[in-house]
This record gives C-alpha cells, sequence and structure tokens, in this order.
C-alpha cells in the first residue's frame, strides 16, 4: 500500500527534480519529433497526426481552463465518480457483512458472485444506457458494478480474518451479538475498505469515463469521444492529460483522508514528534 | 460493575468449579477424536488464588476457555458460584495470552469498553477508565493506541480493561508471558497489589512454575496431554503481602519449588518428547 511520506524524508528534493528532469525529457523527445524542422517535415506531420503536437494539447488545456468550458463536463464527470463510488461502496459493505456473517447466504451466492466478477463488466454499459439513458445513472450504474465488488471481497475477507482473541475478549466484556457488529466487525471491515480505497475510487472514475465514452452528451469522457470522432487528436490528448490530473489529485485526496482515518494502524518504524 | 446483584456464596460453595470436564475435538482425518483434557475436576473457593502449571499444549487454555463459556465441554460442566454456567460467564474477567485489545480505539475506549456494552453513559465511563488507567500506572497514555504502546502498557490496558468491570472471577492465560523478566515481575507484583485490596477469586494458567508459586495460594499440576488431568495439588503457605522477586529467595519458596518440580519434570519430559515426534 502507498503512504504518504513524512516531510523530513531526505532527499525529497531531488527526487522531485528526478521526476521534473523525466517529464521535461519526455516532452523535449514529443516535441523534437512533432516539429518540423527539427524532424524531416513529412515525418514530424505524420507522428503529429498520431500523437498530437505537445504546444497544441497544452493550448487546448489552458483554453479550456480559461474559457470555462471544461468545468460542467469536469463537474459531470466528478459527480458521477462520486456517486458511483458511494453507491459501490455501501452495497459492498452491507452485503460483505451480511454474506460474512451468514454462512448458508454466502454459501447459497457464491457462485453468483464468482460469476459476476469475472464477467468483464464493461460490457454491461450498453445495457445501461438502455436502463438509464445517456445520462448520469448510467455511468454512476457502470461505475458501481466496478466498485462493488473490490469493496465487498475486502470486507468479506476483513470479517473472516476479526481476530478471534479481539472478537473473545468482546464477548467476555459483555458484547452482545449486535454490540460486535458494530465495535468489533464494523471497524475490522471499514479498515480493509479503506485501504482498498485508492483502487476503489480509481473504478468509479474509470466507470465514470468509460460510460461517457460509450454513450454521453457531458462529461470528460464525451469530449474526447467528439474530437476523435473529427481526428483532433490534440484534443483527445489534452483530455486524456486533464483525466489524468484529476485522478492523481483524486488520489491525492484519497491519501489524505486514508492517513486521517487510519491513525491507529501501525506504521514500520514509527517515531513520536518531540 | 457495581449495579450487577451479587449472590453472598456460602463458605463451602466454591467461585468456580470443574466437575469431570473433558473436552475432545476433532481431529485432522475425519473420525478421529483428540482429547485435550479428560476428566478433570478442580475449583476455585471465593477469593482464592489459584495457579494451573503443566508443560506446553496440554489444554490448560482449554480449560480456562471453559470457565470462560466461551467453550462447551463435551462432557461433565462448570459450576459459577454452585450454579452451572450457560454461554458466556458474565462473571467472569478473562486476560489472553496474546493481545486482545482492539487495535482502532485508543487505551481509554478499549477500558471503557466494557462499561459501553453495559449502557453506561460515555462520560462517567470515561471517569471510571481514567482511575482504571492512573491505577495501573498509565495516566498520559489514554489517547495512545495499542500499537504505540508497549507490550507491557498493553498488558496493563487489559488488565484495567477487566478489572474496570468488577469481575468476581479472573480468568488469566499465561497474561505476562510475552514479557521480558523484569517487566514481568512488575506486573505480577501489581497483580497481586490489586488482588489483595479487592480479593477476586482467580485461575491463573502458566508454564513458569516459579510465577505459579509466588503468586499463588495453591498450585495445581496438570499432566502432558493428550487426555490432560490435574495429578497434583499444592498449597503455598508463603506468608503475604509478597515481593514476586524477593520471595523466590525465600527457603520454603525453594523447597515448594523443588516437590512441585519432581511432580511437573515428568510430564514436562513427556510434553517435550511429544512434540518432538
Amino acid at each position: 500500500m502507498r503512504r504518504p511520506d513524512t516531510d523530513a524524508r531526505p532527499g525529497r528534493g531531488r527526487l522531485a527534480l528526478w521526476h521534473a528532469a523525466i517529464l521535461a525529457v519526455l516532452f523535449a523527445v514529443w516535441y523534437g519529433l512533432t516539429t518540423p524542422g527539427i524532424v524531416d517535415e513529412a515525418y514530424a506531420n505524420k507522428i503529429a497526426f498520431f500523437f498530437g503536437r505537445p504546444l497544441q494539447v497544452v493550448k487546448v488545456v489552458i483554453t479550456w481552463f480559461t474559457s470555462g468550458k471544461i468545468y460542467p463536463h469536469l463537474a459531470i464527470t466528478l459527480w458521477e465518480t462520486l456517486l458511483a463510488f458511494a453507491v459501490g461502496s455501501a452495497l459492498g459493505l452491507v452485503i460483505g457483512l451480511w454474506l460474512a456473517l451468514s454462512p448458508t447466504a454466502s454459501a447459497v451466492a457464491e457462485p453468483y458472485i464468482t460469476a459476476m466478477n469475472a464477467m468483464p463488466r464493461v460490457i454491461l454499459a450498453p445495457i445501461f444506457a438502455v436502463w438509464f439513458g445517456l445520462g448520469v445513472l448510467s455511468k454512476v450504474a457502470l461505475g458501481v458494478t466496478l466498485v462493488f465488488f473490490i469493496v465487498f471481497f475486502n470486507v468479506y475477507q476483513g470479517i473472516k480474518e476479526v481476530s478471534p482473541v479481539v472478537l473473545a475478549n468482546a464477548q467476555m466484556l459483555g458484547a452482545s451479538r449486535r454490540q460486535l457488529l458494530r465495535a468489533i466487525y464494523l471497524p475490522s471491515a471499514t479498515s480493509w475498505v479503506f485501504s482498498s480505497l485508492h483502487t476503489s475510487v480509481g473504478m468509479a472514475f474509470v466507470g465514470a469515463v468509460v460510460g461517457e465514452y460509450l454513450g454521453s452528451a457531458k462529461g470528460v469522457g464525451y469530449l474526447i469521444l467528439q474530437a476523435e470522432g473529427v481526428f483532433d487528436i490534440n484534443t483527445v490528448i489534452a483530455g486524456i492529460v486533464v483525466l489524468t490530473i484529476f485522478a492523481l489529485v483524486l488520489d491525492f485526496i484519497v491519501t489524505k483522508i486514508e492517513a486521517r482515518l487510519l491513525v491507529w494502524r501501525p506504521r514500520a518504524a514509527q517515531t513520536e514528534p518531540m | 460493575m457495581a449495579t450487577l446483584p451479587r449472590k453472598a456464596p456460602g463458605k463451602d460453595v466454591a467461585a468456580l468449579a470443574f466437575e469431570r470436564v473433558s473436552c475432545a475435538f476433532a481431529g485432522k482425518t475425519p473420525g478421529e477424536r483428540y482429547t485435550a483434557v479428560s476428566d478433570t475436576s478442580l475449583s476455585v473457593a471465593p477469593g482464592e488464588f489459584v495457579s494451573v502449571v503443566g508443560p506446553t499444549g496440554c489444554g490448560k487454555s482449554t480449560l480456562l476457555n471453559v470457565a470462560a463459556g466461551l467453550l462447551a465441554p463435551s462432557s461433565g460442566r462448570a459450576l459459577v458460584d454452585g450454579a452451572p454456567l450457560e454461554g458466556i460467564n458474565s462473571r467472569a474477567g478473562y486476560m489472553f495470552q496474546a493481545d486482545a485489545l482492539m487495535p482502532w480505539r485508543n487505551a481509554i475506549d478499549n477500558v471503557t469498553a466494557g462499561l459501553e456494552f453495559r449502557g453506561i453513559p460515555r462520560g462517567a465511563a470515561a471517569a471510571q477508565a481514567r482511575e482504571w488507567l492512573a491505577r495501573v500506572g498509565l495516566v498520559g497514555f489514554e489517547s495512545r493506541y495499542p500499537h504505540q504502546l508497549s507490550g507491557g502498557m498493553r498488558k496493563r490496558v487489559a488488565l484495567a480493561q477487566m478489572l474496570i468491570l468488577d469481575p468476581e472471577i479472573l480468568l488469566m492465560d499465561e497474561p505476562f508471558s510475552a514479557l521480558d523478566v523484569q517487566t514481568r515481575q512488575l506486573m505480577e507484583n501489581e497483580l497481586l497489589e490489586l488482588w489483595s485490596a479487592n480479593r477476586k477469586s482467580v485461575l491463573f494458567i502458566t508454564h513458569d512454575l516459579e510465577e505459579a508459586i509466588a503468586l499463588s495460594d495453591r498450585v495445581v499440576v496438570l499432566s502432558a496431554g493428550p487426555a490432560t488431568h490435574p495429578i497434583g495439588e499444592f498449597h503455598i503457605d508463603l506468608p503475604r503481602p509478597r515481593d514476586v522477586a524477593e520471595i523466590r529467595l525465600s527457603p520454603r519458596f525453594v523447597e515448594l519449588h523443588e516437590a512441585i518440580w519432581r511432580v511437573l519434570k515428568d510430564e514436562v519430559l513427556k510434553g517435550y518428547a511429544q512434540a518432538r515426534h
């Protein structure tokens, strides 16, 4: 699992320098290969047709943000991501708890869960479009099917791996079955949900963008789809860049939330600030 | 908890008794049975400190789980204040060998857990827990999570967690075995101090004979497994209050140690031979 690094980590500045250097080299190579004069003009134009031109891409991104054209699309994609994440997590938590605590239900449901998990769920997108239309709902539904299984399996595992000693101790302290659920099973399961937070937020995002790409009237995926239709490769790449930055921001937020909620988790060689 | 009505047990009624308890488990292959404990009768008088010693893997913990009500015996029964035990033993507190604190709760929330389960308001519970943490020497550590505490501190929290409910019977399963010798002796002295302030019946399981003698009124020796049963019983007539480190040097302690070790030694060797197979 990734951990937010503490500020005191030595060599942090140098690491950032490396990151920036690699990025700069990539841009330089890209720029060089697509600029007539540096490379033969015919080749440069061919490469640019497939990969776009970095300055054009940057220009598209800047225009999107300065003209404000991107905001409604970003807002829609974010909204779909959040809804898919919330609904998928809630369903995964409830059903995971239920199946983990009821052996009969879990035995009955097992082959179906396995089958649904094995199915490539992106294939459901056209069906969801028919059921829920081209609006937000069909994207949320796709994201939910992706998020649900991650959370479900984590909760299921979390419940199964509750320490028997901690459980017996709570029983000896007088916990009823209901109190065991609240004081032992739920915290234990949620800690597993949080440890899968990066993956499940990522999946919710994938669901939203893929859903938009397959049919929509709004969203960053829709922008990419439109640009692709007219072979405007610069805009396609600009869309991908925006999505990537967006995903990084989401990941950063998740890391912050995780660090706050899982303070009780032991970390390797943790020292106390003096 | 002080609110629970208490029966005043007669002098002759044991606080905790095993009546011909046997525990068999399913073996690795179907049809195979492994008898952990066989035909064991044992009792703990009110306010008595009884230690059970025996070789590793002899089913000591099984016996304790029966007393706690976590495990139903295959035959025989456990009695609490003369009444047969059914379900969890609500008069007993249990201190486990392994870490049993909830890792997602800090020290004070771990100590209040039992009160919380009984529906005692948060404020009152927290006040009591602070008192208990002070009593086990953990002032200032209230908001630490278990992983931020040392092994000894975690045991202190577990002790406070158990004692805050004021149980009549304490079941302790090698609670200090994971601690280093110095911390261990400190904890043993603290346990004796807490115990003598408010005499509870204690069933203390250990594989350490010295610990057993230093703490107890009576030491029961179990045979090597399988089919463990008591094979010897010794009254420890050392004066109280005791200091566990000092008492080990007294001549009477050495005498008792020799006598009990004579009985225990053969069993330890048997257990060792079995473990090697």
